[in-house]
């Protein structure tokens, strides 16, 4: 083999696709919808490393895509007004990493 | 177990490096220690780099080199300092680190690290206890008896909290006041990549089972507060970053799209190149350091590892400090144990031994470093990255103008955006507190 093979590139979604989940049955993340109607930046939607949140603009919804959370945390600390409402999923539920 | 159970004597949250260092020191003693761990398996929600350092790691788990499920030792670190499209790398590799017993770190996966750790601790007489989150904790008035689980309480004399970087219970004790803000955490993302074993070895110059460090700065992250790292596996690569949250909240930064812009580098590249994705993953690294630390112990309680936001994060070390502290937790709870007294005055000698140790000292020589580059991070993370690589253009590119004339105009530019006493400034600001 030499170097001069393709890069592994990879989508968000090809990258989630990699990692084990068993989700519980309602999700652990609450964010407060009156906050993010008026947040400036829907941070959320960019720093997630999971690519969970999407502000959606017809429903004015933050939707949560809770199966796919890591359960890092940073969306508990760097959400705009620190609002959402932040558990860990129920007993052995969640992400496992294979690998870490 | 319900309102009749039994207190035990020590009750540990979180099965990481900090807890499990903390179970075996007390199940060693003699003492009753169960360890509650919300994953499926222990190691089954946590991320490193990583690697982890032999000498610290050794006065937990002697010789663990030899039974424990480690990739590669690591006997040379490259650092990388990159802008888009360039790079200058430094090496340091050493012979003696290549050797047993001096070995400086080894690769491991945290999946296999951390369930061989939990092994040691039960085979010591620890308990412990996975699939178990815990939610709350047990008070008596202002005391800390145990805690609380979706499906049972747990009491104990003594409880160590060691649930990591994301710590639920820190705030629900009392101990820390407030959420901790994005600018006190780092984000950090990466992926395992799989590759050939002799291929890794060709590429990187390993041998006889040795690996790489890489630690990286600048390029993709340009004017972000952080840092990119590359370890090598026996069989796989790894490759992520960790940036500032606080940058990342405001700048409104992907971190899997920086992550990808970073790999695309000539300099990391090459060194992927030919593998396939084994697995993403993302996890926090506390970063505020000194200034962030909470309150580390109350009545019946005291506090180990990231949960305490003990991470030296200018040199990627947090396994160390969290062995180190789960060992001082534990070793304080004996104390407490043989005198039965659990109140603030005992347990403060946790404290005391974290700062006569290491752990307290590195944190607060390095107490305003991160916040100095996160003020400046266009300078430390743009400015110095660029002027080195265009000192090095300067130095190999071939051209037929005079070496001397090119040195010249390179310091006449350089000098034009810094002047010499403000970068010196820069120098005493980032290594002032390490030599004095
Ligand atoms: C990207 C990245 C790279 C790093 N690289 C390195 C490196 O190369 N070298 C190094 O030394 N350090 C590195 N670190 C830091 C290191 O990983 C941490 O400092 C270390 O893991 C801290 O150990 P801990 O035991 O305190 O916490 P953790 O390892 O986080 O363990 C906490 C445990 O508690 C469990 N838990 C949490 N809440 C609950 C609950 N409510 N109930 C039950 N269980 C719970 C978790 O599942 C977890 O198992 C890195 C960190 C990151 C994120
Ligand atoms: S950052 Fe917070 S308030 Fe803003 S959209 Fe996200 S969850 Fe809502
Ligand atoms: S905990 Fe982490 S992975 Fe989960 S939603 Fe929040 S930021 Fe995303």
């Amino acid at each position: 083999m030499s170097t001069s093979e393709s890069i592994p590139q990879s989508t968000i979604e090809e990258k989630l696709f990699t990692v084990k989940y068993k989700p519980g049955p309602s999700s652990h993340l609450i964010p407060n919808q009156d906050h993010c109607q008026i947040c400036p930046t829907k941070a959320c939607n960019y720093f997630c490393p999971a690519n969970v949140y999407h502000w959606d603009p017809e429903q004015h919804r933050n939707l949560v895509a809770y199966e796919n959370c890591f359960e890092c945390g940073a969306c508990r600390l760097g959400c705009t007004y620190q609002s959402i409402e932040w558990f860990y999923p129920k007993d052995g539920h969640g992400v496992t990493f294979r690998h870490g | 177990m319900g309102e009749l159970a039994e207190a035990v004597d020590v009750v540990i949250v979180g099965a990481g490096p900090a807890g499990l260092a903390a179970a075996l020191t007390l199940a060693k003693a003699g003492k009753e220690v169960v360890v509650l761990e919300r994953g499926e398996f222990v190691g089954a929600k946590n991320v490193f780099g990583g690697a982890i350092y032999t000498q610290p790691t050794a006065e937990i788990y002697p010789e663990f080199w030899k039974s424990a499920p480690v990739e590669r030792f690591n006997a040379e670190h490259r650092f990388a300092l990159l802008t888009q499209d360039s790079g200058v790398t430094v090496s340091y590799k050493s012979e003696h680190h290549m050797h047993e017993p001096h070995y400086n770190s080894f690769t491991v996966q945290r999946s296999q690290w951390d369930r061989w750790c939990a092994e040691q601790a039960e085979a010591a007489g620890a308990y412990i206890v996975t699939q178990t989150v815990v939610r709350d904790l047990l008070w008596d008035g202002e005391q800390v008896v145990g805690v609380k689980t979706d499906q049972e309480d747990f009491p104990a004399r003594l409880t160590i909290i060691a649930d990591g970087v994301n710590s639920l219970l820190v705030e629900k004790a009392g101990l820390r006041k407030h959420i901790p803000k994005p600018s006190e955490v780092a984000l950090g993302v990466k992926e395992v990549i799989r590759l050939d074993e002799n291929l890794v070895n060709n590429r990187f110059n390993c041998e006889n089972g040795s690996g790489v460090i890489y630690t990286i700065m600048g390029g993709a992250m340009e004017g972000i507060t952080s840092m990119g790292f590359l370890y090598t596996n026996k069989a796989s690569i790894v490759v992520g970053l960790g940036a500032s949250l606080y940058d990342l909240q405001q700048k409104c930064i992907k971190p899997y799209e920086l992550l990808e812009k970073f790999k695309q580098h000539p300099m990391i590249r090459p060194l992927i190149a030919g593998g396939e994705l084994e697995e993403y993953s993302g996890h926090m690294i506390p970063e505020g350091g000194f200034h962030s630390v909470p309150k580390l112990y109350g009545k019946g309680v005291m506090v180990a590892g990231d949960a305490a936001m003990l991470v030296n994060n200018v040199h990627w070390e947090g396994t160390n400090l969290a062995m180190a502290s789960g060992r001082y937790a534990a070793e304080t709870a004996i104390q407490a144990l043989v005198s039965n007294d659990f109140s603030e005055y005992q347990l403060a000698l946790y404290e005391k031994l974290l700062h006569s140790s290491y752990v307290m000292k590195d944190l607060e020589t390095y107490r305003d470093i991160l916040p100095t580059v996160e003020r400046h991070s266009d300078i430390f993370m743009g400015f110095y990255p660029k002027e080195i690589n265009q000192l090095m253009a300067t130095l190999v590119e071939v051209d037929s103008v005079p070496k001397k004339e090119k040195m010249k105009r390179f310091v006449g530019q350089t000098l034009k955006k810094r002047s010499i006493p403000r970068m010196v400034m820069d120098m005493l600001r980032i290594g002032g507190p390490i030599v004095r």
